[in-house]
């Protein structure tokens, strides 16, 4: 059986188990494709949750990013995992206390102003789009891969996919589904991770491995990597050459956004009881670490397997020749992913061999071209959001792991589309339509309404996705950064402080106005190519880049918050008792629907 | 009678307002090890620690790439156990 037939004989399989848990647990009323009820265990929500969470951009993107940059982008490791603190601490036991379905609900309540509620709509709308647009990305090069198709066809191939999936059910289809879906995921992320693992390390754990000696030369695994990747001119994996203020400030983004993204905080109105949303974040976390400690070992082992492969005899011997790329079954990998247009070399000196070094860095570039391999890298192309998916082709694994990891990129890209287009069309139906313009629209009309939305956004994102401002997981951050400067300071000051309505109104469109336009100064209007005035290489502020700007844009969001609210009229009486019965878990009763 | 009910009230506000000091104190003592093992150890005051050497590497490279990971879950869990029994103690619990 060949690798192809392989590939779709198990995404195959997994989307049938998919599809067939969608159809079982269909949704019937508005209740159930909102929350599911309230039966879910903490345990099945943080696996649940963890899958909706775990997108295209921690499964696909994320270790390539740290493969090829090394400690400088641990930010994405702490970020992603430091974020379910803030929430677990600051918004889960209180927003389940509180007890409705959404997010905007929480604030237009709070706030006691429709406007506020709105605004929250907006602001939701924003992020979750440009996360689609991450997603989309990841998606489209799973797709092309596994089909063997260019990158673009892989991408409306997916896009179709991913709206017939969402559409079929609400929650509580998609509970269950995102059940099976980390399983998948998660086998699909660690299994080759333990074969290349116990390959270079002889340690079956990879986060072990990690620190652990490189079997071949016996000395530690990173000092090997940090030698090997130096030989080659480029910078030491373990170095920190970065930014440390945009670092800090990116790993905050990361953080605040996480815990500030309407389909994950949704999540936590699905529990039943106030206790339960603590122990839940808990156990999400326990979910996701398992892949987020295997990530960085993924990274550095395939950054060493990918080096070795082009300098099979060390830098000082032969670099690979164009002949055995062709030929030999260990580089079939090569051409397999030349075919999507997301890997790509050159004989450049018509030497006939592939030279890969960092042809910026001047004394790597002379011993090169001393060597006789030219003076330009060879390597011409090498998209980081294919890393993850070759890994198991790199390392030469069983054709089972490759199908496998196929299906897992694929489940990761597929349940966070989902959940946020759920999300979306949550916000557009129930909160924008049925809570301000329509009140009086029939249950049936909401969920027809509901369904226009998932497919209006899903076709910008596509859209979007074909000219994506960054790889996956940046585009990822970018809607943290959004998410982190609009919806988390308003639900945090909504619980924490006596913020009024004013202050709060104020706080989001300011925390979102300013991230938007630092965000599209630098990638372009509406993520347009060609658009921006300037780029993250050389920012408009210092050193902070468009992807670090979220936290400044939630500083901005509380200063502005708090200035306003001082200046105006304080919140009455009504609020400030559901502001004292939100800090009590006692007598939180079911989610029910705020009409 | 009436009295006594105010008087109830008054007593259950008192306790409410120590619940939730205690559960800020909590939130805060937390937070501040979360950004010590993160911006800290991970970023910050990595070169402090640049002599303890872990697997090939330096201390705050394993923080930022894994021990950070395992305090933040330590403290999700941790912050949950203490709350359940806050929530008993003052009586609040559902």
């Amino acid at each position: 059986m060949d690798q192809f037939t392989i590939n779709l004989l198990f995404v195959g399989a997994s989307f049938a188990l998919y599809i067939g848990i969608a159809i079982w647990a269909r949704a019937g009323s508005t209740s159930e494709f909102y929350a599911a009820g309230r039966g879910v265990h903490p345990v099945t929500n943080g696996m649940a949750t963890a899958a909706d969470w775990m997108s295209a951009a921690s499964f696909i993107s994320m270790a390539g990013l740290i493969a090829f940059t090394g400690y400088d982008n641990s930010s994405f490791l702490m970020g992603w995992t430091g974020g379910y603190v803030l929430l677990a601490l600051l918004l889960a036991p209180y927003l389940r206390k509180f007890g409705k379905f959404t997010v905007s609900e929480f604030i237009g309540d709070r706030f006691y102003s429709p406007t506020a509620r709105v605004v929250a709509v907006i602001c939701l709308i924003v992020a979750s789009t440009t996360y689609v647009i991450g997603q989309m990305t990841g998606v489209g090069v799973a797709f092309g891969r596994f089909l063997e198709v260019d990158n673009t066809t892989g991408l409306f191939i997916g896009a179709a996919v991913v709206f017939a999936y969402a559409v079929f059910g609400g929650m509580k289809g998609v509970t269950y589904t995102q059940v099976a879906q980390y399983c998948v995921l998660i086998m699909a992320y660690t299994i080759p991770a333990i074969f290349i693992s116990l390959q270079l390390t002889g340690n079956p754990i990879p986060a072990l491995g990690l620190f652990g000696d490189h079997a071949a030369s016996g000395e530690p695994l990173l000092a090997k990597l940090d030698q090997i990747v130096a030989e080659l001119g480029f910078n030491e994996y373990t170095a920190h050459h970065a930014d440390t203020l945009n670092m800090v400030l990116f790993t905050l983004s990361l953080m605040i956004g996480t815990a500030g993204l309407p389909h994950v905080i949704m999540r936590f109105f699905t529990v039943p009881k106030v206790s339960d949303a603590r122990w839940s974040a808990g156990w999400t976390l326990v979910f996701i670490a398992l892949l987020y400690l295997t990530a960085p070992a993924v990274g550095a082992m395939a950054r060493l397997n990918i080096t070795e492969q082009f300098w099979p005899n060390g830098s000082t011997g032969e670099p690979v020749s164009v002949e055995t790329i062709e030929s030999d079954a260990a580089y079939t990998w090569m051409g397999t992913w030349q075919q999507t247009g997301l890997l790509g070399w050159e004989d450049k000196n018509g030497d006939g061999k592939i030279a890969y070094f960092n042809e910026k860095n001047a004394e790597t570039v002379a011993a090169m071209e001393a060597a006789g391999w030219g003076s330009e890298n060879e390597l011409t192309n090498f998209n980081r959001d294919i890393l993850v998916l070759a890994n198991p082709e790199i390392a030469n694994l069983p054709g089972w792991v490759i199908g496998l990891v196929a299906a897992g990129g694929l489940a990761a890209a597929l349940s966070t589309a989902a959940g946020l287009l759920l999300a979306i069309s949550t916000a557009v139906s129930h909160d924008l339509i049925k809570g301000s313009i329509n009140p009086a629209i029939s249950e049936k009309n909401e969920l027809l309404s509901a369904r226009i939305a998932m497919a209006v956004a899903i076709v910008v994102a596509t859209y979007l996705g074909l000219n994506p401002p960054g790889f996956a997981a940046q585009t990822v951050a970018l809607a943290f950064g959004l998410a982190a400067a609009s919806i988390f300071p308003a639900l945090m000051m909504g619980i924490f402080t006596k913020v009024n309505n004013k202050g709060a109104v104020a706080g989001m469109l300011a925390g979102l106005i300013v991230t938007l336009i630092y965000i599209f100064l630098h990638k372009g209007w509406l993520f347009i190519p060609g658009t921006n005035s300037f780029t993250d290489a050389d920012p408009l502020l210092g050193t902070i880049k468009s992807t670090s700007f979220g936290a400044i844009g939630a500083m901005v969001n509380f200063a502005v918050a708090y200035f306003v609210s001082k200046s105006t009229d304080p919140i009455p009486t009504e609020i400030e008792e559901l502001v004292e019965s939100v800090r009590i878990p006692r007598g939180a009763g079911a989610a029910v629907d705020g009409h | 009678m009436a009295d006594q009910t105010s008087q109830n009230d008054s007593a259950q506000a008192e306790a409410d307002k120590g619940y939730w000091a205690a559960n800020v104190r909590i939130i805060l003592i937390s937070l501040v090890i979360w950004a010590l093992v993160s911006f800290g150890f991970g970023i910050l005051l990595r070169p402090a620690l640049s002599g303890i050497s872990v697997g090939g590497t330096d201390l705050g490279f394993w923080f930022a790439q894994q021990g950070s990971i395992l305090v933040f879950l330590g403290l999700i869990f941790f912050y949950a156990m203490k709350m359940n029994k806050l929530d008993r103690e003052y009586g609040v619990e559902e």
